[in-house]
């Protein structure tokens, strides 16, 4: 068949995919599935802690393995795809990035909050002068408005992004958003300067969005081995793949490999089921950060409190992502009858 | 009695915000701005306050002769290591504002006065005067194998200049959090939150213990009490947010920084409490200096 759109994509299962099981893959789980995800033809393999390079913390859970070990077995186990990591300024520094270059990566995705990309620039730059594929991420695309959106993604691209993505960490925007945001940097940058987007299925639309993304001109996209990643999980690559073939949108991935892998490498390793639970619907429906979901289920355990509560009244706060301190905090003040003022301003909420 | 003179290098924010606090200071005198930018909203307000300005950078000015006895610098790292060389030269104190660490480390509430002989001192970052001491409320009781801190800043408090040097924010950060916060390995993050209306600084300080047993629980918690009074002489908006949670060997520590709104709005604690801490290293080097100078007299 004749395909009306030619894409590359990502996987994350290795990463996001992290996330869900709370960082915990093993060198010989990170072997499998780098493998398994080769054989797909995937073009690109994520790996590194959920929280990128440095990420291995107590405020977003230690690594089962160390990230020599863990970056360097999917280096290794992969012949033909990229592998590449993800890089949080704040949390990871360039002498991480050298070390996992190190290790063998050949990209690196360098993640700011949506209106912040300005403190990516040496690591994009440095990037560049590295050699490696070079990804701007904008998080939490949802919260920011399209104009300063194309604003933030203009600037990495300034600072050598060869890819800028509209990443919806909340899985919180629908197909019209998606299309809003993902036309207008395609319309705003160079043509040298793809676009790209990460879907989370919060709200059940994680493969709808990514069509709608690819329809809006978007060339790279993010998807994850039967969904494996944080809240109700990522773009299911043998899902997307599927209906990609139906839809006309050439992957370069192939379908069998895929569902195989999906079903037989990653399933058996997960910790539990990615699904769409009342947690996981709330991130979406609240517009929290989907990483957040485990560590709110253990804080609303601690303080037993509703875990709806803790994550409606993190996104009326606007919390970002990274932000999971917070969440004990929130769950505190609830189980403390501190709740905030629903109409107060923030910085009055936070003096508690 | 007289003032001890002061430049301050860099006219952003924490210079505009530092020059504000030196003007109410009865040890030290601040009489230069020097900048880069002549249209710099910081040079326009020290003249607004009387004191001399210059756009062409520390260099020219010293070069005019100018020889202040102490100089701030809160420019930025790459800029430091050059001031701190033609300081050193020019025999003048150096206070640093950057992430730089040409010089020792001062966290102001716990080694204030050790390095009062250094000719280059360092004042950490914003994260670091305000974690570094929980750490070290901890850690004089009880051991620290890792102390781990996430400082959550508003967007809007955060320069060009803590924007591009966010990797040595995070770097020298969590190397005071060993050598002054006392704990066996550091690690730090740093946080941008661009929420309306801007949120206060926060902090959250993890230690793992090496006991903790329940009278050990009860001295760190005290000393914890202890740390943030004396926190509050020189900075009267440091408090925690909540108890300290104690849960296995961890000790979890929630602060937030409310600022005195002398250059930015009070949310920018974090400007506050490095600029405070800064004055306060000037404040005891210069009575330090006269105790030398009065001593001298004496023999």
């Amino acid at each position: 068949m004749s395909y009306r759109y030619k894409i590359e994509i990502t996987d994350v299962t290795l990463r996001d995919g992290m996330h869900a099981v709370r960082h915990q893959f093993s060198v010989e789980d990170a072997k499998a599935i780098a493998s398994a995800l080769d054989r797909t033809g995937v073009a690109k393999i994520e790996a590194s802690h959920g929280d990128g390079l440095g990420g291995s913390s107590i405020q977003y859970g230690f690594s089962k393995e160390s990230e020599e070990d863990y970056v360097g077995a999917v280096c290794q186990a992969v012949k033909t795809s990229q592998v590449v990591a993800l890089l949080l300024p704040g949390i990871g520094t360039l002498e991480d990035l050298k070390r996992a270059v190190g290790l063998g990566i050949r990209g690196v995705r360098v993640a700011t909050h949506s209106t912040e990309a300005d403190i990516s620039a040496e690591h994009m730059e440095e990037a560049r002068k590295m050699g490696l594929d070079v990804v701007g991420f904008l998080m939490m695309s949802h919260m920011t408005e399209t104009e300063r959106l194309v604003e933030e993604a203009k600037k990495m691209a300034s600072y050598g992004a060869h890819c800028v993505y509209i990443v919806d960490s909340a899985g919180a925007m629908l197909m019209d958003e998606v299309r809003r945001k993902v036309s207008a940097l395609r319309e705003a940058l160079p043509d040298h300067v793809q676009v790209g987007f990460h879907a989370h299925n919060n709200l059940g639309v994680a493969v709808a969005n990514s069509i709608a993304a690819v329809e809006e001109g978007a060339y790279r996209i993010d998807a994850s081995l039967a969904g494996l990643g944080a809240g109700a999980g990522n773009t299911p690559l043998e899902v997307f793949v599927a209906a990609c073939e139906k839809y006309g949108i050439e992957t370069g991935v192939d379908l069998y490999a895929a569902m195989d892998a999906a079903e037989d490498v990653v399933r058996p390793r997960m910790a539990r089921p990615v699904l769409t639970d009342r947690t996981a619907l709330t991130l979406g429906y609240a517009g929290v950060y989907s990483s957040f979901l485990l560590h709110a289920e253990r804080a609303a355990k601690q303080f037993e409190v509703d875990v709806r509560d803790i994550l409606v009244e993190l996104g009326r706060r606007r919390v970002v992502g990274g932000q999971e301190d917070m969440i004990v905090d929130v769950a505190y003040e609830i189980a403390h009858g501190k709740e905030a003022n629903a109409d107060g301003p923030v910085a009055s909420v936070h003096r508690g | 009695m007289k003032k001890l003179s002061a430049a301050i290098v860099g006219s952003g924010n924490i210079g505009t915000d530092l020059m504000i606090k030196l003007k109410r200071s009865p040890w030290i005198e601040p009489r230069w701005m020097i900048g880069i930018d002549p249209e710099s909203d910081g040079l326009r307000r020290a003249r607004e306050m009387g004191l001399e300005t210059s756009a062409d950078g520390l260099k020219a000015v010293l070069e005019q002769g100018v020889r202040p006895d102490i100089v701030f610098d809160a420019t930025s790292a790459k800029a430091h290591v050059r001031h701190a060389k033609l300081l050193r030269e020019a025999g003048i104190q150096a206070v640093d504002l950057t992430p730089a660490a040409r010089g020792p480390y001062v966290i102001a509430a716990v080694n204030l006065e050790e390095h009062l002989d250094s000719p280059n001192v360092n004042m950490v970052t914003c994260g670091g005067q305000a974690t570094v001491p929980m750490v070290y409320a901890v850690s004089r009781v009880v051991g620290v194998r890792y102390a781990e801190i996430v400082a959550t800043i508003a967007s809007k408090s955060a320069g060009p200049g803590t924007r591009a040097n966010i990797d040595e924010f995070t770097q020298t950060t969590a190397r005071a959090l060993e050598a002054i916060g006392g704990a066996k390995r550091g690690k730090a993050i740093i946080i941008l939150n661009p929420a309306e209306p801007p949120i206060l600084m926060r902090d959250t300080i993890y230690c793992l213990m090496e006991d903790a047993s329940p009278t050990t629980q009860a001295k760190v918690l005290e000393s914890i009490e202890q740390m943030v009074r004396h926190v509050q002489t020189f900075v009267p908006g440091y408090r925690l947010n909540r108890e300290p949670i104690f849960q296995d060997d961890l000790v979890s520590i929630s602060i937030e920084v409310e600022g005195l709104g002398d250059y930015l709005p009070v949310y920018a604690g974090n400007l506050d409490i490095m600029t405070a801490a800064a004055v306060k290293f000037g404040e005891e080097y210069a009575r330090h200096k006269m105790q030398v100078a009065s001593a001298e007299e004496a023999r």
